[in-house]
């Protein structure tokens, strides 16, 4: 069976990605990741604002503690070594770079314009095969439009682009008011790929505390709804890579997006929950599956439940939805 | 040597001693001590990167528990063979002596190097005198002294080759401070340099002298009266050669290096009638000063001494003009009642051999004074008022010089106009706080220009002594020829203030000279600034004919991204002003020293600096103001009338930096300061600061319970009181039933508010419907200043609360107790200080304490201010610090004290039953005292008594009274900090804990020793980083209470106030009632963790939530009642030890710098946690029996 994909342009042994978390912050998990068979990895995400306030506890520990006390110039050494910033991230990327041969796409959560353009460009530098740029944007505030919302994300991605010339991709959420719109515009403003979707933080209440909860799940083969809609609808019709991810917790759901026409299918929850070897267990079952349908590479079933290729298209739209009502009747 | 082949730096003292020490020897035995600790952390620092000595192997350096353990260990390598060298001063000397005897007395070829300093007499001082060298001066080690940074380098080689040709161990001392941290530009000696000097056999032959099982003998006998005396005089051959072996080495070291030294080195008219003999730094003034006085036509001249011990009387007479009519000789040190002071003593000694061997034709006028004691200035002024002094028929004798003596009138007056010539010299003055990072760039600037230039410079830096927002002083100096000038500028042409509310406090144009230019980092705009100048200020600038310029640093910081930080600015504005160098090349320079220090960090960083030059140059401005003042005057020295007499007239000269004027007569004679001066101060250093909101507040007292230096208080009192309020004045009911027309109330003490911010931390309680605004928020202090200083006048008025009718069991109930420490130096955010404060709240009218040397004693008995203080019947603490290393052993000698005047006391008392009547008596001796309101009653009949006491005549009647106040239950409390306790006072307080006595050690237990910079301790934990264990301590944390339990009759207790305030609060008042000896083990954060303090609570939570910090407490009452007497208090963890280590730098360093180790020591400092926790859990589980009983 041919397990192998494209993904923005890069070769990829299997269609299975292990998407941003923190399983990838030690590089002996990268290359455990790789020899289970991940097509590629997706760097943790590298927070700006995090960074910035990393940057900012280690000036204001630095300033207090230098050269403030007769008795006591200073109080840690080493910190020639000591990097504050995206340097420690950027080291990361290296090292992985050094042990698999697999793509490693940094994953990139800025905040500022200038945090997304210094931070991409010096992941390029580092030796990213590729950028995911992770858009985590509410717009709480009421006064923005939504074309101003739209063009903030448009303006990210074009000043990205204009910055390096590796793939980037776009980790979006579900809820522009004209998606598919909006997917062929992020096209257009230089995105090579389109990650479905982003997961919000959604904060839930503790009542008796009065206070927001921060906790967060992993996602749920359920979710894999909405992403699976969207690729199906948007697979063909703008040229750029679909990625899925939200809700791959076996191989049933990477089977399931790669028929909607996702070029690759991200994971993190299963990893989390089965151990990186999962990953084995996942291509192997997508393998079996193929064999069973006839199918002799992922390209043969890629994109055929999609909207364009279904019998009936409608099936995607309201009307359709109108019926499935009806049915419940 | 040609001028090519030279390599310059710009270091100092410490380093340039250091760094040949290190190249020299293979072994070096260390301990902290200022001013010589950074002499053993960059040998530390330079193994541990893989520094390679001359010999090709990295040095073996190991920290020690003592100083006494280095001499020790110093003692065993050298008698192994290995080239063997340690770093100290001061006290740590003390501790060396007695080996040093040994040392010297087997001959062995060895260097100490000393940071020398005064020694704690009347009070403690970490500043440089020789006090501690002269008092090493009976080992039979040679000394050799450098008084330059120069010669701190060149002669740590010269004593080491000097010290292997002649088999006598040398110190080798420069001044501390003055020398140790002066940064100056120096020739370096190359490796090669070094290694010639040091000829192989010599190194062979000390290697051959050591123990040796193949070739055995015995070394270190016990002798008897019939060959010891002998054995003694063996050695003066060695003796007597070693003046000339120096000499030697001195001259093979000038033709390597163009660097001559003689043993006396004699500068001055070839006819000089009147001479000063001098030591260390002072000796640099001395000769400027004579040179200066000769081209005014005097004869004078000085003898620098550089070895002082042996003291060759050839070489002496050699360096002595026959002109000579009168000398002194000048001694940094004091010796209290003899003939004088000790190099006064060998000049006399020797001149008077001298003439009796022929060898002096006339024996001039010989006088001795003293100067410079714990690092007091030392000017030409003073140097010229001894030659003055010299020129009369009879100088004084024992004269000092720099002080006001109007007691026994040794003081030489001296005129301060008296300057030398300073006119190629830049000099630049620079006050800034010790957080903005002014010192920092003042020594990259030293560098800059020392090390890129062809001109000369100097660095010197003045600290108060105060932990948070302690302010800065920089004294830079830069010339064409080699600055030796080792005192401070009082005649700048460029002053920089680097904060703006410093012009209404301290004194900074005084030392401007005409002409000189003012930089001023002002919020205002140059329009504006001058009216917001005060009076005084703007009188100087337009007499000075000052040139003001002006730049918002802080605003540029923030527009350029430098995270506020106001140094790289304020050192380019020096750059652009200074004319050091032309404007254009300074800020080339500037800009490489930028890319030469942010290398590592990146192209970003180093853009953003140079983004914040160049944007500097933008916004510099010079400030054109009008030629008369327009603003009043402010008062430096202001304290409120209502301060003690002795704090308005000497303590608030040493708060407002005039303490060197205080004469003799106003100093306490042997020591003792009154209590509680602290409040006094004012230092009004937060921005920002807390303010309650009364209607939000549950009245829970957690801020005032955390609050480091006891800024927040509480009081609830009758309404009635609220009558005369002043407006504004925030109360609330009290949160109890029953009682409604009592009122609560917190008060915010702003002024001494550091603005931690542990208060809004600790805070549960919000706004329902504004869950951002807590029961206290930071606020500006500026718009509520005026206000709450009126609001801060009527709650003192408040009484507080009867203790008699507070619980003391819960924290609500502790914030009614006064605080009897208060508005300390710490840190901000400390973690140490809450628990003194409890202390004092609980116990403090009957406390007792014994502190050793470390951070407490720093903030809590550092003038000029001092923290523990007294409640309105005059009762408080009593505070004695004696040394670092004796403190259980002191703390113990009180407790002894109080039951053996307690016994006496109530023998007298029965002695007297039938004067002062039996039931009187029975009920005095019968009291009980447990409880507060049992001993309120007891104060109260000892008062009573005392009264009573007063009247009689008889003997017995005068002894009790002088004891009677031992009649009220004494809390004896032992406290200081791991490094006293785990390491140097380990053996003091193992053994006052199996005294069995009724002491109570309080250990804030901060991981590190904090005071000196962060160094390793035996309580520092696996995986963390620290001074003298760079690498990530291996080994365990050592447990010292499972120590403590072992004992079976000891009280122990592990506590967190962040964690769990009440089980420490339980755990103070469980120790202090057990009666015997208690130990309770204080998580302190500390800024030496690397964190933002303010998080210092939630710390103390994953501390105690991942395991690392269980809380415990081991009580032998339990045991006694046939119960568990092991008391787990912490949930199981439910945290990793990373969740929680990681947050700090000292951990996190190593991730970055070595993260296999750091994966490594983790997993390690994992398991020994789950260990602990494992043991702790079982023994929490087992019966009674199985503990050791108590007897």
């Amino acid at each position: 069976m041919k397990m192998h994909t494209t993904y923005m342009g890069l070769k990829l042994d299997s269609p299975i990605v292990v998407s941003a978390c923190t399983l990838s912050e030690h590089t002996d998990n990268i290359v455990k990741m790789e020899d289970n068979g991940a097509g590629a990895v997706v760097l943790f995400s590298l927070f700006e604002e995090q960074i910035r306030k990393e940057e900012a506890v280690f000036n204001s520990v630095m300033s207090e503690t230098s050269y403030a006390f007769p008795e006591a110039m200073d109080y840690f050494p080493g910190l020639d070594d000591f990097k504050v910033g995206i340097d420690e991230y950027l080291e990361n990327i290296r090292k992985a770079k050094e042990r698999v041969k697999m793509p490693v796409i940094a994953s990139l959560n800025g905040i500022t314009n200038e945090g997304w353009i210094d931070y991409s460009k010096q992941m390029q530098q580092a030796g990213a095969d590729g950028i995911e740029v992770n858009i985590f944007f509410i717009p709480g505030d009421i006064t923005m439009s939504t074309a101003e919302v739209e063009h903030r994300y448009l303006n990210i991605i074009e000043n990205i682009k204009q910055t390096v010339q590796i793939p980037v991709a776009v980790k979006i959420n579900p809820y522009f008011s004209a998606m598919g719109n909006m997917a062929m515009r992020m096209k257009n403003a230089g995105a090579d790929a389109l990650v479905l979707f982003n997961r919000f933080y959604q904060p839930d209440f503790d009542i008796n505390e009065l206070v927001i909860k921060t906790d967060l799940h992993y996602s749920e083969s359920n979710e894999i709804r909405l992403p699976l809609m969207w690729i199906a609808l948007l697979y063909g019709k703008v040229k750029l890579s679909l990625a899925a991810t939200t809700g791959v917790q076996s191989a049933v759901e990477v089977i399931k997006y790669l028929l909607a026409g996702a070029e690759v299918v991200m994971t993190a929850s299963s990893l989390y929950k089965n151990g990186i070897p999962y990953l084995k267990t996942m291509n192997k079952e997508v393998n079996d599956w193929m064999y069973m349908m006839g199918f002799d590479s992922v390209d043969a079933f890629r994109g055929i439940m999609s909207q364009q290729n279904i019998a009936d298209p409608t099936a995607y739209e309201r009307s359709n939805y109108i019926k499935i009502l009806e049915g419940i009747k | 040597m040609s001028n090519k082949n030279k390599t310059v730096a710009t270091i100092d003292g410490n380093e340039a001693a250091a760094y040949v020490a290190y190249r020299i020897n293979e072994v070096c035995a260390i301990y902290p001590i200022t001013p010589s600790s950074t002499m053993a952390e960059l040998a530390d620092e330079w193994a541990s990167k893989g520094t390679k000595n001359i010999w090709g192997n990295v040095p073996d350096v190991i920290e020690m528990q003592s100083e006494g353990g280095a001499a020790g260990t110093v003692h065993g390598a050298l008698q192994t063979g290995s080239l063997t060298t340690t770093f100290t001063a001061s006290q740590g000397l003390m501790l060396m002596l007695p080996n040093m005897y040994k040392i010297a007395g087997e001959l062995t070829a060895c260097v100490f190097h000393v940071a020398a300093r005064s020694l704690a007499a009347q009070g403690l001082s970490i500043f440089g005198d020789h006090q501690d060298v002269m008092a090493a001066r009976t080992t039979g080690f040679a000394m050799l002294s450098s008084a330059s940074v120069q010669e701190a380098h060149d002669f740590a080689l010269i004593a080491q080759v000097a010290s292997l040709r002649s088999r006598i161990p040398f110190v080798h001392f420069f001044d501390g401070f003055r020398t140790s941290h002066e940064v100056n530009k120096l020739e370096l000696l190359g490796d090669d340099q070094i290694r010639s000097m040091v000829p192989d056999e010599l190194v062979i032959a000390h290697r051959k002298r050591g123990l040796n099982p193949e070739t055995p003998f015995i070394r270190g006998t016990a002798q008897n009266p019939d060959v010891y005396f002998q054995g003694r005089e063996t050695v003066n051959t060695f003796y007597n050669n070693t003046p000339g072996i120096v000499q030697e080495v001195m001259n093979d070291f000038a033709k390597l290096t163009g660097r001559k030294y003689e043993l006396f080195e004699y500068t001055g008219a070839a006819d000089a009638e009147e001479l000063t003999i001098i030591m260390g730094s002072g000796g640099e003034t001395v000769e400027e000063t004579v040179n200066a006085l000769n081209k005014q036509g005097r004869k004078t001249g000085v003898i620098v001494v550089r070895l002082y011990r042996p003291f060759s009387l050839s070489h002496f007479i050699n360096a002595l003009p026959a002109t000579v009519r009168s000398i002194a000789v000048l001694d940094r040190t004091k010796e209290s009642g003899a003939a004088g002071e000790p190099m006064y003593q060998d000049v006399l000694a020797t001149l008077v051999e001298a003439l009796q061997q022929g060898k002096l034709k006339k024996l001039p006028n010989i006088v001795g004074g003293r100067y410079g004691l714990s690092s007091k200035e030392f000017t030409p002024a003073m140097v010229k008022a001894v030659y003055d002094e010299l020129k009369k028929d009879h100088p004084k004798n024992g004269f000092t010089v720099g002080i006001n003596d109007d007691i026994t009138f040794t003081s030489l007056e001296y005129d301060p106009a008296f300057k030398l010539d300073e006119s190629e010299w830049r000099q630049g003055l620079f006050f800034g706080l010790g957080a903005d990072g002014t010192v920092g760039a003042n020594k990259n600037t030293i560098k800059i220009i020392g090390e890129n230039t062809d001109l000369f410079a100097q660095g010197y830096f003045v600290y108060d002594s105060k932990k948070s927002g302690a302010r800065t002083v920089s004294h830079l100096r830069f010339g064409p020829k080699p600055i030796r000038a080792p005192y401070l500028i009082s005649k700048a042409d460029f002053i920089a203030c680097h904060q703006f509310n410093f012009v209404e406090k301290v004194e900074m144009l005084e030392s401007a000279g005409e002409g000189a230019t003012f930089l001023l980092n002002s919020p205002y705009p140059k329009e504006e600034v001058w009216n917001k100048l005060p009076g005084q200020v703007q009188q100087q600038l337009i007499d000075k004919k000052i040139k003001l310029y002006v730049i918002d640093a802080t605003t540029v910081a923030r527009d350029t991204g430098m995270s506020g930080r106001i140094n790289t600015i304020m050192q380019t504005c020096y750059f652009a002003l200074s004319g050091v160098l032309p404007k254009d090349d300074a800020i080339k320079q500037i800009k490489k020293a930028i890319e030469k220090t942010y290398f590592k960090k990146g192209p970003k960083v180093i853009e953003q600096n140079f983004k914040a030059v160049d944007e500097t140059l933008a916004h510099l401005y010079e400030v054109s103001y009008p030629k008369k003042v327009s603003a009043a005057s402010v008062d430096l020295l202001t304290v409120s009338d209502k301060a003690p007499a002795f704090v308005k007239e000497v303590t608030a000269m040493m708060m407002s930096g005039h303490g060197d004027d205080i004469p003799v007569s106003k100093m306490t004679v042997d020591g003792t300061y009154p209590s509680g001066t602290t409040q006094w101060e004012k230092r009004n250093i937060a921005d920002l600061v807390p303010v309650w909101e009364p209607d939000v507040c549950i009245q829970c007292g957690n801020c005032a319970y955390v609050c480091p230096h006891s800024v927040i208080r509480a009081k609830f009192y009758n309404e009635k009181f609220l009558g005369k309020a002043p407006e504004g004045f925030k109360s609330a009911p009290i949160n109890a039933r029953g009682f409604p027309e009592t009122k609560y109330s917190l008060q915010v003490y702003v002024e001494d508010c550091t603005g931690c911010n542990l208060c809004v931390e600790v805070c549960p309680a919000s706004d329902p419907a504004n869950r951002n605004r807590k029961a206290i928020n930071m606020d500006n202090k500026e718009p509520i200043l005026q206000k709450e200083k009126k609001n801060i006048g009527f709650f003192e008025n408040i009484p507080w609360n009867d203790r008699s009718k507070i619980d003391f069991s819960t924290v609500h109930g502790a914030q009614f107790l006064e605080p009897l420490f208060e508005f300390s130096g710490a840190c901000a955010g400390c973690g140490e200080t809450p628990y003194l404060k409890l202390l004092s709240q609980l116990f403090g009218d009957r406390l007792l304490v014994a502190n050793a040397t470390g951070c407490s004693s720093i903030y809590g008995g550092n003038l000029p201010t001092t923290p523990w203080a007294k409640n309105k019947d005059g009762r408080g603490p009593a505070w004695s610090n004696s040394l670092f290393e004796d403190n259980a052993e002191f703390g113990l000698g009180m407790r002894i004290t109080a039951d053996k005047q307690l016994a006496v006391a109530r023998q007298l008392l029965l002695e007297m039953k039938d004067e002062l009547g039996e039931a009187y008596v029975n009920e005095i001796l019968d009291a009980p005292q447990t409880l507060e309101s049992e001993l309120v009653l007891q104060h109260q009949r000892v008062d009573g008594l005392k009264a009573r006491l007063k009247e009689m005549t008889s003997s017995a009647s005068k002894h009790l009274l002088s004891m009677a106040d031992q009649l009220v239950r004494r809390s004896v409390w032992l406290v200081g900090g791991d490094g006293w306790a785990y390491d140097i006072g380990y053996g003091g307080l193992d053994h006052a804990l199996a005294s069995g006595r009724n002491i109570n050690i309080l250990v804030l237990d901060t991981e590190v020793y904090s005071n000196t910079g962060g160094q390793s301790s035996k309580s520092t934990p696996t995986a963390a980083t620290a001074k003298f264990a760079a690498g990530g301590k291996a080994g365990g944390k050592k447990d010292l209470a499972m120590q403590a339990i072992s004992y079976g009759n000891v009280y122990v207790a592990r506590v967190a106030f962040g964690a769990n305030p009440q089980q420490a609060l339980l755990a103070m008042r469980e120790a202090e009632a057990y009666d015997g000896p208690s130990i309770i083990l204080a998580y302190s954060h500390c800024i030496a963790h690397g964190y933002d303090l303010k998080d210092g609570l939630g710390q103390q939570h994953k501390a105690v939530a991942s395991g690392h910090w269980p809380l415990l407490r081991y009580n032998p009452v339990l045991r006694k009642k046939n119960q568990n007497p092991f008391v787990l208090d912490s949930p199981r963890p439910n945290i990793s030890l990373k969740d929680y280590a990681y947050n700090e730098l000292r951990y996190k360093v190593l991730t970055m710098t070595n993260p296999e180790a750091a994966d490594n020591l983790m997993k390690r400092a994992q398991d020994l946690v789950n260990l602990k926790w494992k043991t702790y859990e079982e023994l929490a589980t087992k019966k009674a029996s199985d503990f050791v009983p108590v007897a």
